[in-house]
């Protein structure tokens, strides 16, 4: 591949030096544009699966059948006025996007998307993962504080409270699926699980429900959404953003939810390994090759299927109080996530 | 660690403040050290209004009290002026002034459940609520012009008698909302994080529930049993024998169940009422010096009191002579007084009103102290409140 992309500079008589540069830079711009793309898609697909569920029609004026219309959001939204409250810290108050947008948008370089289809395949991805996405609470405290705002402020404090008590259990459960596979590189974890009956979901099932309850919490959904409880603080940490600072949020909120979604099927759902063992384009003698592409649908296709199961949640539970979500992870994710990595450590002891 | 309390505006302008209720709190953390309720953005002066205008202009007006359930306040005026001016009401009207009055019941309550559980978090409830809502909406637009200020009962009456099917159409509605009521219990009762969310939350005691004049639902989840259709009965609720739904614990929970209770027990009631509504006159049309002898309260034309003053093609000549009443009405909030004071011309003295969500505003301190700030959310949702209720 590297050698092709050589020869296209080659044929068109460029300097060889442009092409040595920029082959590094391919995947970074390819995982950009993809993630651009799915948050589109994936702010259509919320709005028009909670019309279904709650018997709405959802978008359905722009394009056909409400197809652009997140288009026509993100459209609206650059065109807006930007406003910075007169008392904000006019620094962090621009920066904090930013701080928040960058991680959800580096972290999806580290999910490997078919057989070594990973733009850093990093040995340690998994930490690297989980250490990158926690920066981006950082982005919502200066958000909240900088804002100026009493609703944004107690926003950023519950943001902050709730991602340091759900940071715990959602490592610990990671670690039991390190404990199984021996390996941190998400790549070996995803290639190792092989088909459905190696997946880790089956030894490490409570590692599973915590590392998607953590995972809700550290998204800020339903029922763990208090950071932008709307009922009680108007919008949360974002109350006095505006046109694209706030979009950044919003993308930055999507973005997270497919990456976290994608590492919930790596870590315990096969990750691209299909669930059947063999690929059917793997059969074929010819396009033996593009058998990454059905790699990368399964992939899809069960990231998806988690995504619309956390849809699913928003739409029908209620919302935790903060008292309840400090208890609910130290009282008992927290212990269950220890046994769970103790009985996993068993199982590889004895059984694995 | 040097920290402050936090003084925090909610309102007027707020999600889930129901309107435009502003309430001061200061919070240490997430925890309230004080709230205070501040009233009085949505106040109109419809008591001093009604002393400027004649009954029949009124009449329209206080429909707009609480605009979610318009014919509770509308029934408390009329009964009001029917005492003062002797009129009596056909049974027919009554009758159909009770089922109007049982749909808003459930209606209102249908929106309440809907935002209760919007201001808990859960969002789709909302949108269900508002589907059957929108059917009782519908039945009473086809009987009264209007989906909100129905402005349908009239001194004698009511405005118009039903249109053809329009029976029809309630025993439809009747017949498949205790199924959906079952739906939303499946969704709502047994869900483990509304039980966290409402058990032991905000609990108002029977001692509390009485001090501070809380009426109507709020109250019955204490353990009171005071339902004015029952222990002050009004309208045709005499004829008919329906349950009082009660819970003794006092908390969020038990106002949500009361309030299920109640949209089932209306439902019933609507359906009995259906079976038994007598014929004749919707209202007193003429009365007049015609009198065709019979002399039966139900008659249309004759009743005990028949009086010049009392037209209704002419309203400028309805001139009460100086008297005063006070009427009880139950509507979906609780005990809705009017107290009218005529003064022998076309207009009223003095008009007062006494409305249940402005008792329930005044506890919402006592009951947010202490608690969590997400509380104020449950805890106000709970208790129903319609601010320009409690403004007026």
């Amino acid at each position: 591949m590297y050698d092709f992309y050589l020869k296209i500079f080659k044929y068109l008589s460029l300097p060889k030096l442009i092409g040595v540069i920029t082959w590094p830079v391919i995947p970074f711009a390819a995982i950009a544009a993809l993630m651009i793309v799915l948050v589109l898609f994936l702010v259509l697909l919320e709005r028009k699966f909670l019309a279904l569920l709650t018997i709405r029609k959802g978008p359905n004026r722009v394009g056909p059948n409400g197809l652009f219309q997140t288009v026509a959001d993100a459209i609206k939204l650059l065109f807006k006025e930007d406003i910075i409250p007169a008392n904000a810290n006019k620094i962090l108050f621009t920066i904090a996007p930013v701080v928040f947008f960058f991680p959800a948008m580096v972290v999806y370089g580290l999910i490997p998307f078919a057989h070594n289809w990973v733009a850093i395949n990093a040995s340690c991805g998994l930490l690297l993962m989980l250490a990158i996405s926690a920066i981006s609470i950082l982005g919502l405290l200066s958000a909240g504080w900088a804002s100026n705002n009493k609703y944004s402020m107690l926003g950023a404090m519950r943001a902050v409270s709730q991602a340091i008590s759900y940071e715990l259990p959602l490592v610990l459960s990671a670690l039991s699926v390190v404990v199984l596979s021996g390996t941190m590189n998400l790549n070996k974890i995803a290639f190792g699980q092989g088909n459905i009956f190696g997946w880790y979901i089956f030894p490490s099932f409570f590692g599973f429900v915590i590392f998607l309850i953590c995972t809700l919490a550290e998204l800020n959904r339903v029922p763990f959404d208090l950071p932008e409880a709307e009922s009680e603080l108007v919008s949360g940490y974002n109350t006095e953003y505006s046109g694209m600072k706030f979009a950044l949020f919003f993308l930055a909120e999507y973005a997270a939810l497919f990456v976290y979604s994608a590492l919930i099927v790596t870590l315990f759902l096969g990750g691209y390994s299909s669930p059947f063992g063999g690929y059917i384009l793997g059969l074929i003698p010819y396009i033996k090759k593009v058998v990454f592409l059905e790699q990368a649908f399964w992939l899809m296709s069960k990231t998806f299927a988690i995504i619309l199961l956390i849809m699913w949640i928003r739409a029908t539970l209620p919302r935790l109080r903060a008292d309840q979500l400090m208890s609910f992870s130290w009282k008992f994710l927290l212990p269950l996530s220890f046994l769970n990595l103790l009985f996993v450590a068993l199982f590889k002891y004895f059984i694995g | 660690m040097i920290t402050e309390e936090l003084k925090i505006n909610i309102g007027p302008q707020h999600p889930s403040t129901h309107g435009v209720l502003r309430l001061v709190a200061d919070l240490d953390g997430e925890y309230i050290r004080d709230i205070e309720a501040k009233i009085g953005y949505l106040h109109r002066g419809m008591e001093k209004l009604a002393e400027s205008r004649n009954y029949h202009q009124y009449l329209p007006m206080v429909d707009r009290i609480d605009y979610l359930s318009g014919f509770f306040n509308s029934a408390s005026f009329c009964y009001a002026v029917e005492g003062l001016a002797g009129i009596k009401v056909p049974k027919r009207a009554e009758y159909l002034r009770l089922i109007t009055m049982e749909l808003n019941r459930i209606s209102s309550h249908l929106l309440w459940l809907g935002t209760f559980l919007l201001d808990l978090g859960a969002t789709s409830p909302l949108f269900y609520c508002l589907r059957e809502r929108e059917e009782i909406v519908k039945i009473l637009e086809n009987l009264t012009g209007q989906r909100m200020m129905y402005n349908y009962y009239c001194f004698g009456g009511v405005r118009k008698d039903m249109p053809d099917g329009w029976l029809g159409s309630v025993r439809d509605f009747c017949e498949s909302f205790p199924a959906k009521i079952d739906d939303y219990e499946k969704l709502i009762t047994e869900n483990p994080i509304f039980l966290e969310r409402t058990k032991g939350v905000g609990v108002i005691s029977q001692e509390m529930a009485l001090d501070f004049g809380i009426t109507g639902a709020n109250l019955r989840a204490s353990g009171v049993k005071f339902d004015a259709r029952k222990n002050m009965p009004y309208s045709v609720y005499k004829d008919f024998n329906f349950d009082i739904p009660i819970h003794q614990e006092g908390d969020c929970y038990a106002r949500y169940q009361v309030r299920l209770l109640e949209m089932r027990e209306s439902c019933h009631l609507i359906q009995k009422a259906i079976t038994r509504i007598p014929g004749g006159a919707s209202e007193k049309l003429k009365v007049k010096r015609t009198n065709c002898g019979c002399n039966k309260p139900e008659c249309a034309f004759c009743g005990d009191e028949t009086k010049v003053f009392f037209k209704k093609t002419n309203p400028l000549v309805l001139k009460i002579p100086t008297s005063e009443i006070t009427t009880f009405v139950e509507s979906s909030r609780g005990l809705s007084t009017c107290y009218v004071r005529a003064n022998g011309t076309n207009m009223p003295d003095r008009v007062k009103w006494r409305t249940p969500s402005f008792s329930a505003t005044q506890i919402l301190p006592e009951l947010c102290k202490g608690g969590l700030y997400a509380d104020i959310m449950a805890i106000l949702g709970s208790l129903d409140i319609v601010l320009p209720e409690v403004d007026r």
